[in-house]
């Protein structure tokens, strides 16, 4: 049996209706699923906040392990890839020295050891954050908890955020990363090579009622809670204590604060 | 008319090979990058922009200036830009595509471009300039194709086209006033961070540009009947343009060297100082930014004095001083330096592979094609006419 032109164009035709409405339906359904479920564990177990900030208390930073603790739970959780060079590298939480975490401005007779301190730096999750601005497909964005976050899947790799940062806190997937991951981590996806990364003040583990990893593996050192919360631990610190943030003249809010010169906190 | 590019002699098919070998490289190193990620260019955490956005940005400029004869031929009457207006269109319309591809091949994820249009972002200047730059690809295209068909048939334009050429003269200062905001409104770059980047940028392009177009017209005469000067005096014309649109451009950068060395305020100068005179040992760029200090001044001499600048044989080296002075500052220096020192304050320097440099070269390639074809279609119709 053989069909003409206008007999083939019309099945075909209808065919192509059924797979589109098919797929509606699918994807309909599927959605729905994915709301309710994200909704029940809003519900249930996460902290919530409108303003999530840090106080980074530099007293409690004393060895190299102190620092290396922190960065190694961030970095294996959240499959951050060790490619052993400072081209590729990409980094959430590292440390750095005082002097050039806090470039500019201080004086040429500061002693040696507090100029080589270590520092221990990550993104400021800013309350007006340059990088939300500059990138061209809101890849980028700010959450309504304060919490500046990243759509891998939407990024172009532009890097006109890594140019906007004036922290230094963002990285690019220079390379494929997955060969890189010592241990792949179920907790948090991979990314793909061409995608820029940084840190999301573990926004994965709050949901699950969770401190961020860094938070839990300080020792005290690193503390989060709500700025906006007047009873809040970083909220008292952050009013009574002197504190200092990274190049707070760009107007940016940085919202990672950086307690010195004091063990005692309220 | 585009048939007419499909015709020609044994020189010029052998100069379209040549191109599409330069391509087919280019390609082919993109087709590695594409697959192994930006990790075979010579860019890091540090300096995360380098070769690609600045030859962009250069380009931009080399579009905006078909402006320099649109405006003194449209608006002033001034007839004797008549016969070049539309190699000056023809130049800016694969300018503006150069730079398109520069941003695509300056992508991680080129596939996603797309997403750029999908989620519109009003809040960033990539956004506005995406839309300049396919706005100005259009009225150029669409001017350029009209007038150049009119003429064939020797007929006046039509009429709707005129708000449209009036369009691009603004239109070309937006699209590089947009560029320079890319930059200029970054907290943390303070080679970027100046109120002056956008006047620079215009500067710099109504010097580079027309001279290049003026050395095309040159090459034109040299290969073709068409005569893009026939009364004489419209190349000098633009000669006195590039002049004064380079003191302008050198003038505004010594504003800039003056504020940051005078205030004194170190992170004002120091990637000022890194380009002129190296910072904490590392100087790859010092002997390219002397070059161009010395281009830009030997360029400028030139074209003051009326025996250089007349002399047939010297216009062209003073033209090309002027060009790689300008190159050098923004193909070059500009984007690199901005990163330089980084938000550590640390100096990480940046040198294009051999993979990168492949790529540019054959976005350069699909651009000269480009050139090739459309000035072929215009030499074509204006040989078509006199004959």
């Amino acid at each position: 049996m053989s069909i003409n032109r206008r007999q083939f164009l019309r099945r075909a035709g209808m065919l192509t209706a059924l797979g589109f409405g098919g797929a509606v339906a699918f994807t309909g359904f599927r959605k729905k699923e994915v709301a309710e479920a994200a909704e029940y564990s809003l519900k249930q177990k996460a902290v919530l906040a409108t303003r999530w900030a840090m106080v980074v208390d530099m007293s409690k930073f004393k060895t190299e392990d102190d620092f290396n603790r922190v960065t190694e739970a961030c970095h294996r959780l959240h499959n951050v890839p060790d490619f052993k060079n400072t081209k590729d590298e990409i980094k959430w939480i590292w440390k750095d020295d005082y002097h050039h975490s806090f470039a500019g401005g201080h004086n040429q007779y500061l002693d040696e050891h507090i100029v080589h301190s270590p520092f221990m730096v990550l993104c400021n999750h800013c309350e007006n954050p340059p990088c939300v601005k500059a990138c061209p497909t809101q890849a980028t964005f700010k959450r309504r908890d304060g919490i500046v976050a990243m759509d891998f899947h939407r990024c172009i790799g532009c890097r006109f955020c890594m140019a906007a940062c004036p922290f230094g806190a963002r990285s690019f997937n220079f390379k494929d990363p997955r060969p890189f991951i010592n241990e792949v981590s179920p907790e948090y996806p991979t990314r793909t090579a061409g995608v820029v990364e940084k840190c999301n003040f573990c926004y994965e583990r709050l949901a699950k009622g969770e401190q961020p990893a860094c938070v839990e593996k300080s020792n005290g050192g690193l503390i989060f809670g709500d700025l906006d919360n007047p009873n809040s631990e970083v909220r008292k610190i952050v009013s009574t204590k002197f504190t200092i943030r990274r190049k707070p003249e760009l107007g940016t809010q940085p919202c990672v604060y950086y307690l010195v010169g004091g063990d005692d906190h309220a | 008319m585009l048939e007419k590019a499909l015709t020609g002699s044994k020189k010029y098919w052998a100069w379209i090979c040549l191109l599409l070998a330069v391509i087919a490289v280019g390609f082919y190193a993109y087709l590695n990058q594409f697959n192994n990620g930006l990790g075979v260019t010579g860019m890091s955490r540090d300096v995360s922009w380098g070769l690609y956005i600045a030859q962009f940005t250069f380009l931009v400029g080399v579009a905006a200036s078909a402006v320099m004869l649109v405006l003194p031929y449209y608006l002033h009457d001034f007839k004797k830009f008549g016969k070049m207006v539309i190699l000056g269109e023809f130049l800016a319309i694969p300018a503006v595509i150069m730079c398109m591809l520069f941003i695509v091949v300056d992508l991680g994820q080129p596939m996603r471009i797309m997403n750029v249009i999908l989620y519109p972002s009003p809040r960033s200047v990539m956004f506005y300039d995406m839309c300049v730059l396919i706005g100005y690809l259009c009225i150029n295209l669409v001017v350029g194709w009209t007038t150049l068909g009119a003429e064939r048939k020797g007929t006046p334009p039509p009429a709707w086209v005129k708000p449209i050429i009036y369009l691009s003269i603004p239109w070309a200062v937006s699209i590089h006033t947009v560029t320079a905001f890319l930059y200029a409104g970054l907290p943390g770059h303070h080679l970027w961070l100046s109120a002056i980047m956008a006047a620079r940028f215009l500067a710099s392009a109504f010097a580079a540009g027309p001279a290049i177009l003026i050395l095309l017209c040159l090459i034109v005469r040299q290969v073709s009947k068409f005569n893009p000067d026939p009364e004489g005096g419209a190349i000098q014309s633009l000669v006195k343009i590039v002049r004064y649109a380079m003191i302008a451009n050198v003038f505004f950068f010594v504003l800039e060297l003056f504020t940051a060395f005078y205030s004194n305020i170190p992170e004002y100068s120091a990637s000022l100082r890194y380009i002129f005179f190296g910072l904490d040992g590392h100087s790859n760029l010092v002997p390219f930014m002397w070059t161009a200090v010395f281009l830009a001044f030997a360029g400028i001499l030139l074209l003051v004095f009326p025996q250089t600048r007349k002399n047939g044989k010297i216009l062209p080296f003073a033209l090309l001083a002027i060009i790689i002075a300008n190159w050098i500052d923004k193909g070059m220096i500009l984007i690199v330096a901005g990163f330089v020192p980084n938000s550590f304050e640390r100096v990480v320097e940046y040198t294009p592979t051999l993979n990168e440099i492949l790529v540019t070269l054959g976005v350069y390639g699909i651009g000269l094609l480009l050139i090739t074809v459309l000035y072929k279609v215009a030499i074509s119709v204006r040989e078509e006419k006199d004959s």
